[in-house]
């Protein structure tokens, strides 16, 4: 890929909204994306910011507005105008989708391994070796004792199956990783250890990344950027430090120095 | 020595000899006539017309005669024999409106126009063995009343013109009745298709479901606005005459439910519907149709899907008591050529894990 | 009353359903592996025992054909016998027990271990057409995957039985990709008999009649059963030659012969068992019958001798 590639926008969000009959989700979100570059979008429950994750990861069709993203070939395509079997093949390969609850991006009843080969059997790996080498690699990659590899991740630890996720979402080398609250309703100590991890992963593979969080402690140790959302609207964008250690708007001023409940 | 078993022809005609003579049973006492059946045991000549998708009580208690009274097995016959029927078309829809109604009653309201009445029902019976029926009894004359000349409109009409019930889901013009015995049934499914599936379905299948919802599992709050039971017009458009021509009449069970009231952001709120048709006097069969029908309406109500019986292909799928019963007695066949690889299969994996067991114990005894 | 109709169309279905169910494998031929819905018909048997390959068999059927119909490899099973009286009746065509001279054979679990040549059709008896069903439940999500040719959740299936148990544990019905494009179900057939489906000569048709699905291998067309590299598909057969006519190469049946234990293997293609031992083979148990000299040959013996008897 040509150098000049890389500093065109990743994933670029052009007036974005999406209404429910009367009921907003959100409206007139507007930025720009670029590799290796992590955006958090913070705000209690209710300001939209799930909403956006959904729209952005084309999961919800946008009521407004344009969702664009950089294809691996360097065309730029509307997310409306791909086909289903476009958009999740993009999903299984260049994308990266972690949830809340672990339980949802992973299959509890099959091995690990199984659940970090997936992807790679479903673009072609057909050598049993080298599918348990990568997940066994990915799972040494994300703290994961080895020897877990044929259990299932019914029988691991909330912070586990987090894990366990997010290396089922990364070997594929996405560029691109959603995150919906991914420390969420994890104890204190296993969220920093995660953070720490996924800090370290998100700068050694240049991922991007999209973080919906209510917590600014990940926000601020995970994001270069942020974006406020309250009442289905962005009040406030910009680096991270800079709006967490002056806040302009009042809500934002709220947020940072408020202990804002789990 | 092994002689291979051959013979298979000669058991299956001896098979089929012994059950000719096992379903006539005790010579010396009188054969049931077909009459007998359609006439004393009518309820059961109606389940085989509704699951068997074919009105005809003749044919029916026959079906059920060769049957030795399994009822499965009867709807079975009845269902072979209407798929070598040629078919002419369709029928113009029936009008149970205008219905001859021997029964009807309503839940939703004490009284209504044209009155409940209750007709020939167990309800209200009770339940106690009466021996005078073991010797045969000549039963009291029934209190009779002149036909009423109101009319009889239905309940849900009613709530419908005062807005307070969705209208029926229109036809979209043009759009023709699918139908599922010519079609291969596809997901998703059309409440048409739907609802064809439920009257055909296995009553203590939907009888199940149709429970499971009332007990919290996709509860709908039922009402019973009406059930009614009588004879109604079936006509026939014929080409050539420029007009329906009438057939006869059919003897049919209707239930409507009124069921958990559903607004939106554009429309006021209102009950919504469930309905259950069979042919004959089908309370149980109808009222649980009508559950069930509702039930699977969740998808189209932006209901959340929690519950079976609101899961359209896990119903539709199992619904079908010919397929069903097809499909786990098809077990009895012979399956011992798969089972010979399972075996093999089974004993290689065994053989291995001795192995590896005896490979370990000699690993701790080196180690010692 | 209405007597039913005492004669039936030509093989039983009438003319415009078996119209139908030939656009049905038209289709199917057309696309191989690709499982067609189809109007399945209530037929007079029961679903599950063979209505769908009934159907099929039905369509395809004309006066000059000879039908074979086997269960378990057996002409002799109660529901091959049945099959075939309903066609004898029906159809009033030519009734075969010998592979080579049926022009279509109905087979429930089994493939004839003889070649199938250019003018044979081979009709399948399939329970569940959906090789994805059971890791799959939901119609409208396995339709999908095999739209966007999805078959991770397939290998998925492979890898855990790799972990699990040390191979892949599926013995029959065992998953095979058609004209490297679709995921296949071969009918509970042995895996040993997989390898015949691939550059076969003759038509095979996949009926499956309570699930409504007709599907298609056209001759010659490339049928691979899926593996891994490193765990490469392998033939399960019982390490044996059969008792009665020493045969190596064929699938083999166990029966069990007392209550101690004591065990016996012979072909479970009984034409093909038969027409070895009419060529003089013979295994350890000898022959059956009167007419017969026992003897005891080799296994791999391919010396052709005449029959001592013709057997009836």
């Amino acid at each position: 890929m040509a150098e000049q590639d890389n500093e065109q926008p990743l994933l670029i969000a052009e007036q974005l909204g999406k209404s429910y009959g009367r009921q907003l989700g959100c409206r007139d979100v507007s930025f720009k994306l670029y590799e290796g570059e992590v955006l958090a979008i913070v705000g209690e429950s209710g300001s939209g910011k799930t909403t956006l994750l959904q729209l952005l990861s084309a999961q919800l069709k946008a009521s407004a507005g344009h969702v664009r993203y950089r294809m691996r070939d360097g065309v730029t395509r509307d997310l409306a105008s791909l086909g289903e079997a476009e958009r999740r093949f993009l999903f299984r390969t260049d994308w990266g989708y972690v949830h809340q609850d672990p339980a949802l991006g992973l299959r509890m009843a099959v091995s690990a391994g199984a659940n970090v080969g997936e992807r790679l059997m479903a673009v072609g790996w057909n050598h049993y070796g080298r599918i348990r080498d990568a997940a066994t690699s990915w799972l040494d990659r994300v703290e994961i004792d080895t020897a877990r590899i044929d259990d299932a991740p019914r029988t691991y630890s909330g912070g586990m199956r987090q894990r366990l996720q997010i290396a089922r979402n990364l070997v594929t080398e996405p560029r691109l990783v959603f995150m919906d609250e991914p420390t969420g309703g994890l104890d204190v100590s296993v969220q920093a250890r995660l953070l720490d991890l996924m800090r370290t992963l998100v700068a050694e593979l240049r991922l991007a990344a999209v973080i919906v969080t209510h917590d600014l402690a990940v926000a601020r140790l995970l994001s270069h950027r942020v974006m406020v959302m309250k009442g289905g609207e962005v009040i406030e964008t910009g680096l991270t430090d800079q709006v967490l250690d002056d806040p302009r708007e009042p809500y934002t001023q709220l947020l940072v120095s408020s202990i804002l409940p789990v | 020595m092994y002689v291979a078993v051959k013979g298979g022809e000669r058991a299956i005609e001896n098979a089929h000899r012994l059950l000719a003579h096992e379903r006539r049973g005790d010579q010396t006492v009188p054969e049931l006539s077909l009459d007998q059946i359609s006439g004393q045991l009518s309820l059961a000549v109606d389940r085989v017309m509704a699951e068997g998708s074919l009105y005809d009580r003749e044919l029916a208690a026959l079906a059920i005669k060769q049957a030795r009274g399994d009822m499965i097995e009867a709807i079975f016959l009845a269902r072979a024999f209407r798929a070598t029927l040629p078919r002419f078309g369709m029928t113009e829809a029936v009008d149970t409106g205008t219905m001859q109604v021997q029964r009807r009653i309503s839940s939703t309201f004490k009284d209504i126009p044209g009155g409940q009445v209750l007709g020939p029902t167990f309800d209200y019976t009770h339940r106690l063995l009466d021996p005078t029926l073991a010797g045969g009894m000549v039963p009291q004359r029934p209190a009779t009343a002149p036909v009423p000349e109101a009319p009889m409109p239905r309940v849900t009409d009613i709530l419908k013109s005062d807005g307070l019930i969705e209208p029926s889901p229109l036809e979209e013009q043009g759009k023709p009745v699918g139908d599922l015995t010519r079609e291969p049934l596809s997901f998703p499914a059309d409440r048409d298709l739907r609802l064809q599936n439920l009257a055909r379905g296995d009553e203590g299948f939907l009888l199940a479901l149709g429970y499971s919802t009332q007990r919290g599992y996709g509860r709908t709050h039922p009402f019973a606005g009406e059930i009614r039971f009588g004879e109604v017009e079936v006509e026939f458009f014929a080409e050539d005459a420029g007009f329906a021509v009438p057939l006869g009449a059919i003897a049919v069970t209707e239930c409507q439910m009124v069921n958990q009231f559903k607004g939106s952001a554009t429309e006021a709120p209102c009950f919504t519907r469930g309905y259950g048709l069979a042919f004959g006097q089908s309370e149980r069969k109808t009222m649980a149709m009508a559950l069930v029908d509702r039930a699977l309406r969740a998808r189209e109500l932006g209901e959340d899907l929690v519950a079976p019986a609101q899961d359209e292909e896990f119903v539709m799928s199992h619904s079908d008591n010919v397929q069903s019963t097809g499909f786990v007695e098809h077990l009895k066949l012979p399956h011992y050529v798969d089972f010979q690889s399972e075996l093999g299969l089974l004993r290689k994996l065994r053989a291995e894990f001795e192995q590896a067991a005896q490979n370990e114990n000699r690993l701790r005894e080196a180690a010692e | 009353m209405n007597a039913p109709a005492a004669s039936y169309n030509f093989a039983y279905l009438d003319e415009q359903t078996k119209r139908m169910i030939r656009r049905a494998i038209l289709k199917a031929i057309a696309i191989p592996g690709y499982q067609v819905p189809f109007a399945s018909r209530e037929m007079p048997m029961p679903y599950g025992w063979g209505t769908g390959g009934v159907q099929v068999t039905a369509s395809i059927l004309g006066p000059d054909d000879v039908l074979k119909v086997i269960d378990q490899g057996s002409d002799d099973t109660t529901n091959a016998i049945s099959i075939r009286k309903f066609f004898e009746k029906t159809a009033g065509v030519r009734t075969t027990t010998a592979t080579a001279e049926a022009t279509v054979i109905q087979t429930r679990h089994r493939i004839p271990e003889e070649p199938l040549h250019d003018k044979q059709v081979l009709v399948y008896q399939v329970p569940i057409p959906e090789p994805l069903r059971f890791l799959e439940p939901r119609e409208t999500e396995t339709r999908r995957m095999h739209a966007l040719s999805e078959y991770g959740l397939m290998h998925v299936k492979l890898y855990e039985d790799i972990a699990r148990f040390g191979h892949i544990a599926t013995s029959y019905a065992y998953p095979v990709k058609v004209n490297a494009r679709y995921v296949m179900d071969p009918s509970p057939t042995p895996k040993f008999d997989n390898p015949k489906m691939d550059d076969c000569e003759a038509l095979q048709l996949f009926g499956a009649g309570r699930e409504k699905r007709i599907y298609a291998v056209p001759p010659h067309t490339k049928v691979t059963s899926l593996d891994f590299e490193d765990h490469p598909f392998s033939r399960y057969r019982h390490n044996a030659p059969c008792a009665l006519c020493g045969a190596n190469d064929s699938y083999l049946d166990e029966i069990v012969t007392d209550d101690r234990g004591g065990r016996m293997f012979v072909c479970s293609d009984t034409d093909y068992c038969e027409k070895r031992r009419a060529d003089g083979h013979r295994g350890t148990e000898g022959a059956i019958g009167p007419g017969f000299e026992t003897k005891t040959l080799e296994a791999k013996s391919s010396e052709t001798k005449p029959p001592e008897a013709k057997h009836g």
